[in-house]
């Protein structure tokens, strides 16, 4: 039984209060007096020379205060790349500019070309449509492979090619996996699109920046998964501000899901802009502007082959993906297709040898970054689709394949460079077999097929890397960037606490779960803890919120600084008992002495620390106020199993959800309901990714899929109830509270079962259908049964 | 959205004035207008809300008709029920604030290509009133957002013979939720009508063969197979002009078996 | 611009609107009553839901003089003035039916509808009546089962 408020409890969230009666602080919430408007005009076309921008008319326009175009950033950064990676040959990626405005050229369609400043949103978009550019449109290049071509349109003239970088992992595997493919009992082999995604935060971005002339100090208050990440990369790479005067506040934030982790144009646009004019300076995303401007995701073009011996055992992976980087290359793109992508390939499974290719293309379209789960969803669908195509083709059962694969045990280092250190994937197997009824399968195969439907079932494994991540590891891999986490832990003069830290919760649910760790190692009431994040100014330097990570690295940071504090502590609290200090015990928020009935509460520690009047001064400070960085040894490694149960309509090709079911292993749990839902909400978007969305781009680079209109979410009728599991636990065996962290598992675990159901119901009606890709949408179904 | 000037009249005489004004447009539940402004598609100089007007709203039902004025909000239209294949299309019409605010009239003006809307009116073979006349359903939609009203006429009411049985059937598009393909029929007085909304490059349309067909046989066996040929059928990112042909034909058998 | 009056949360409330002023910029721009949120351009989302003289609409989707003279209701209207949560606010934290609490408004404010409408409805009658309200944090499910709590129906979900 975990304690009221502590470790383990579904302790209800805190910051829900003001979410529900209309009290949150969003960015857009805040209006700084005298703020002035802007909006951009963005490019049309996919590609094109700009010839001329005459802003004249549109200068004199009513409300106009100022007009910026490219030239007004020449000679100032472009946005910064922040992940360099290494070719196949040794040499580094190719690296484009990209500028904040334009400059020469429009690469996408949404490139922003100049950006008006005005008294009113509206004045500025008048005066936005009366600037005149002369374009000359170039062909766009879209397709990937064609972009690969000789001769093929570049996007960017000053580089050699289309390729960013052609990569190789390990490359040192590559003639051993030919030769195990060559020589094996049987190959599978499955080409598939991981389809281009958009991360459609419900909350579009925003942008202010504050000048103070008095003090030299910008502010920018910006929907950022990480403020300090922004701080650095703007001030030091783009607009040349020093840390300490530059302040990056990101409020309550409406969902990330990856795209509000990267510095974006317009946040360097307004903090410039609000200096050059002496007045804040705000930009609103509408969704439209969303769906041009925010990286987007995924847009994976694989070639996988899985190798089996005479009994099933796999003996080689090869595959081969053309990863789209777009137009620029986003803040940690190069890093998704390769770090994020290729150490996942071993799944759960022991393969000896495997080799991935990826070869990151540069198109005329929006960029293409990290979007919830990056890289570990590719990953995990090519891998569990051609599993389950092997197991078709073997006419094996597809769970006893896996079974006999996997890894069992730990820790274990896979042939792509990463160590599990722990897991235990037959249980969460068995978790997910005890949960799906898999005996009374056929009876509702045959309840459906009775009304005419086809009925399939879907299962898969997954793994992930996250916590991310040891910042030398990283370092090695091209990181151009730490992955520590940091927390400070303030204790106040009568007992209550705040932890400012540099995790960001953006529906995590940080407010209530790190209060948890605190009252459970100190054993106070979690109420006498708040939780500070968001804003440079009093949180110590921090990376933020991504890939799983606050938990098992943010938590970790909390939890070594409040180990520095209960240390301390009870050097005074031994001071006050007149006892020494390795006698001292701490529990429910008493000092004791072991052995004798001396004790002292939490809170008269906490007062002689600020008021030392009987206090050892010559050997401690006062005070009480401590802070860690904590930079993990490895990632940690979330695995599951996950079914899912489809009917099929085939008159229409509709594919319904009947269940969908989730076990889980996280290692150790802080909160039971937050995990829970946010494996619900990575399932749901899962579940969107192969069955609704698709980020769809023509010929000329136009995106089609714009707008809620054309780009399919996932609506509360599209899913079903979830049934998740996480009984299964195998701590995390290096970081201090054994948790792995879970914000990408149900993106992550949830498209290939899925697709898996949708195939199996096809070959149960008789049709000869052995992939789909996704989004499984009606018209495709209907396709691939029709041949049409 | 560009600026405009804004006018909510009382009677749908001052509402005709008030649309004589150069580029004036008429706003009824807006909910495809303000969008459409938003997006700085449009440029009226002047809306003519006719959401204050009482003559527009109300739905009465006399003998063999249903008369639903112009302004009458999808959900009351869903609430009502004397048309129950009517009502129920009504009421699947985008969700339900959107409901709240859409109306008959507008949808209608507005002709859109995957509208529900416009498969009732020619499904029921209605009359659409104006300030100034009435024009039957199979002579209004005149094409994508195309339809017979002249500059600054106001549909008023939508009169609807009721129907012996009737029944529609939509296949969501799955981003929009409106019609990749709906069809409405409807059997009556005149026999069997068939009408598609979402599948045609020329909007709603009437499916004769499938009239025939039902004409002598009204059971859903009487189009075992049929769908109509894909020429013509719109083909976009959520599906081929072969797959909207093949949903007419299921839909148009599901709503004839529905219908009874 | 022109002034125009509305009764918001029960208080007359009056503000200046252009004819293109929509009813969600008036509020939070006019009026600043923020908990309304935008989160798209083609009345989609939901976000922005709140009451006009008792039924649910888009507020992105009105203009703030169509709601001229009318009784308004919003997310800030809906706890008790001592701060007290009505039922449905109350079950949306108890099952954790909101993360980033962006969408959260206007799914608040579509489940009172909704409650008005369907005092006890079904698991189906919740997802289809939210089909105009988009979550991208929840998958839908706390959602629904707070919903479900909310009208005193028993949350029987296999799997908690």
């Amino acid at each position: 039984m975990p304690m009221d408020g502590g470790i383990g409890a579904s302790t209800k969230r805190r910051e829900d209060v003001r979410f529900l009666t209309g009290a949150g602080n969003y960015t857009d919430d805040i209006n700084v007096n005298g703020q002035a408007y802007v909006a951009f005009l963005r490019s049309d076309v996919a590609h094109g020379k700009i010839k001329s921008v005459d802003t004249s008319d549109a200068a004199g326009m009513p409300g106009v205060i100022r007009i910026f175009t490219g030239a007004d950033f020449e000679g100032i950064g472009g946005l910064p790349c922040g992940w360099q990676v290494t070719d196949r040959h040794g040499e580094p990626m190719q690296e484009p500019a990209h500028p904040v405005l334009a400059q020469g050229k429009v690469r996408h369609v949404g490139d922003p070309i100049a950006a008006v400043v005005a008294e009113t949103l509206e004045q500025a978009k008048d005066a936005a449509e009366a600037i005149e550019v002369d374009l000359e449109e170039l062909p766009a290049v879209v397709d990937m492979k064609a972009a690969l071509v000789d001769g093929a349109v570049k996007v960017h003239d000053d580089l050699t090619s289309n390729l960013c970088y052609d990569w190789g992992f390990v490359e040192e595997n590559r003639d051993a996996v030919d030769q195990a493919i060559k020589s094996a009992a049987h190959v599978t082999t499955l080409e598939l699109r991981n389809q281009r995604l958009v991360a459609n935060p419900m909350e579009p971005r925003v942008a202010i920046g504050d000048f103070n002339r008095a003090t030299g100090e910008s502010t920018l208050y910006t929907t950022s998964q990480n403020p300090h990440v922004i701080r650095l990369l703007m001030g030091a790479f783009v607009l040349g501000i020093p840390e300490h005067k530059l302040r990056v506040v990101a409020p309550d934030v409406g969902g990330g899901f990856g795209s509000k982790i990267f510095h974006y144009a317009e946040e360097a646009f307004c903090t410039f802009a609000a200096k050059a004019i002496n007045r804040p300076v705000k930009w609103t995303a509408s969704r439209s502007e969303a769906f041009l401007s925010d990286a987007q995701g995924r847009d994976h073009v694989t070639k996988i082959e899985l190798a089996l011996d005479a009994d099933n055992n796999f003996t080689a992976i090869r595959t081969e993906t053309y990863a789209n980087m777009g137009a620029y290359l986003s803040t940690f793109a190069p890093s998704v297709p390769t770090w994020l992508h290729g150490t996942l390939m071993a799944g759960n499974y022991k393969t000896p040898v495997i080799y991935v290719n990826v070869k990151a293309v540069f198109t005329n379209t929006v960029p293409v970054d990290a979007y919830r789960g990056a890289g570990r969803p590719e990953a995990t669908f090519q891998l569990e689709r051609v599993i389950d195509k092997a197991a078709r083709e073997l006419g094996v059962d597809p769970i006893a394949l896996r079974r006999q694969n996997f890894v069992t045990e730990f820790p274990y280092a896979t042939p792509v460079a990463v160590e599990y250190d722990t897991g235990d994937y037959n249980g969460t197997m068995d978790a997910l077999e005890r949960m799906i009824d898999r005996d009374g399968f056929a009876a509702r195969r045959a309840a459906s097929e009775a009304k005419g439907k086809l009925r399939g079932l879907g299962i898969n494994c997954y793994i992930e890397a996250c916590g991310i991540a040891p910042s030398q590891l990283v370092g090695q891999l091209g990181a151009r960037a730490g992955l520590y986490e940091s927390a400070t832990v303030r204790v106040n003069a009568t007992g209550g606490i705040v932890v400012m830290t540099g995790s960001h919760s953006h529906g995590q649910g940080h407010e209530t779960t790190f209060p948890q760790v605190i009252a459970e190692m100190i054993g106070i009431d979690a109420s006498m803890v708040e939780i500070e994040h968001g804003d440079t100014q009093n949180t110590p330097m921090g990376m933020g919120t991504y890939g799983s990570r606050s938990i098992a690295v943010g938590g970790s940071a909390m939890v070594r600084a409040a180990e520095k504090i209960i240390a301390k502590a009870k050097k005074i609290a031994a001071h006050l008992m007149e006892a020494a200090e390795a006698d001292v015990e701490l529990k429910d928020g008493q000092f004791s002495v072991a052995g004798t009935d001396k004790s002292v509460a939490w809170g008269d520690v906490c007062l002689a620390a600020y008021v030392p009047h009987n206090y050892p001064l010559e050997e401690i400070e006062p005070g009480l106020e401590e802070t860690a960085f904590y930079d993990p040894s490895n990632f940690t490694y979330p695995a599951g199993a996950y079914s899912c149960e489809v009917e099929v309509d085939p008159e229409t090709g509709k594919v319904e959800i009947c269940s969908f079911a989730a076990a889980d292993d996280f290692g150790n749990i802080i909160n039971p309901m937050i995990v829970d839902g946010q494996v619900h909400g990575g399932i749901g978007q899962g579940i969107g990714q192969a069955l609704l969305e698709n980020c769809v781009y023509d010929d000329q680079g136009q995106l089609l899929s714009a707008s809620f209109m054309d780009y399919a979410m996932p609506r509360a009728d599209d899913v079903p109830f979830y049934e998740v599991d996480h009984s299964s636990r195998t701590p995390c065996t290096h970081n201090p509270l054994g948790v792995k962290g879970c914000g990408e598992a149900g993106a992550i675990g949830s498209p290939p079962s899925v697709v898996n159901a949708v195939i199996d119901a096809l070959q149960s009606g008789g049709h000869d259908v052995d992939h789909i890709d996704m989004p499984v949408s009606p018209s495709r179904v209907w396709a691939a049964m029709n041949n049409a | 959205m560009y600026a405009f000037d804004f006018e909510r009249p009382s009677t749908v005489a001052d509402a005709v004035a008030a649309l004589s004004a150069e580029d004036a447009q008429a706003l009824s539940g807006g909910q495809t207008l303000i969008p459409t402004l938003k997006q700085r598609l449009a440029s009226p100089s002047k809306l003519v809300s006719l959401g204050g007007i009482a003559e527009l709203q109300g739905i009465t039902s006399d003998g063999d008709a249903v008369t639903i004025g112009a302004g009458t909000t999808h959900a009351a239209v869903a609430a009502d029920g004397s048309i129950p294949a009517l009502s129920a299309l009504a009421g699947n019409i985008g969700d339900p604030a959107v409901r709240n605010r859409g109306t008959i009239g507008g949808s209608l003006a507005n002709n859109d290509p995957a509208a529900c809307y416009p498969s009732a009116a020619l499904g029921l073979g209605a009359t659409i009133v104006t300030n100034a006349r009435e024009i039957v359903a199979d002579d209004f939609f005149q094409g994508l957002f195309t339809t017979a009203l002249d500059e600054g006429e106001i549909i008023t009411a939508v009169r609807f013979p009721k129907p012996q049985a009737a029944n529609y059937q939509k296949f969501e598009q799955p981003a929009s939720r409106f019609a990749l393909v709906g069809v409405f029929v409807a059997k009556g007085a005149d026999g069997v009508r068939v009408a598609v909304t979402g599948a045609s490059e020329d909007g709603v349309f009437r499916w004769s063969e499938a009239e025939a067909a039902l004409g002598s046989n009204f059971s859903a066996g009487a189009l075992d197979g049929m769908a109509p040929p894909a020429d013509g059928m719109i083909s976009d990112l959520h599906g081929s002009a072969a797959y909207r042909a093949n949903l007419v034909g299921v839909m148009t058998r599901r709503a004839v078996a529905a219908a009874g | 611009m022109a002034t125009i009056s509305m009764v918001v949360n029960g208080r007359q409330m009056s503000g200046e609107a252009e004819g293109r002023t929509l009813l969600s910029s008036f509020l939070r721009d006019a009026l600043g009553l923020t908990g309304t949120h935008v989160g798209c351009d083609t009345g989609q989302c939901g976000a922005c839901v709140v009451h006009v003289n008792g039924d649910a609409v888009k507020s992105c989707n009105m203009l703030a003089m169509e709601a001229d003279g009318a009784e308004v209701a919003t997310i800030e209207g809906q706890a008790a003035p001592d701060g007290t949560l009505n039922a449905i606010q109350a079950a949306f934290q108890e099952y954790h039916g909101l993360q980033c609490g962006f969408c959260t408004p206007g799914m608040v404010m579509s489940a009172a509808a909704l409650l008005k409408e369907i005092p006890k409805p079904s698991e189906a009658e919740i997802r289809k009546y939210l089909s105009g309200n988009l979550c991208r944090c929840t998958g839908y499910h706390n959602i629904v089962r707070a919903i479900m709590a909310a009208s005193g129906q028993d949350v029987a979900v296999a799997a908690e």
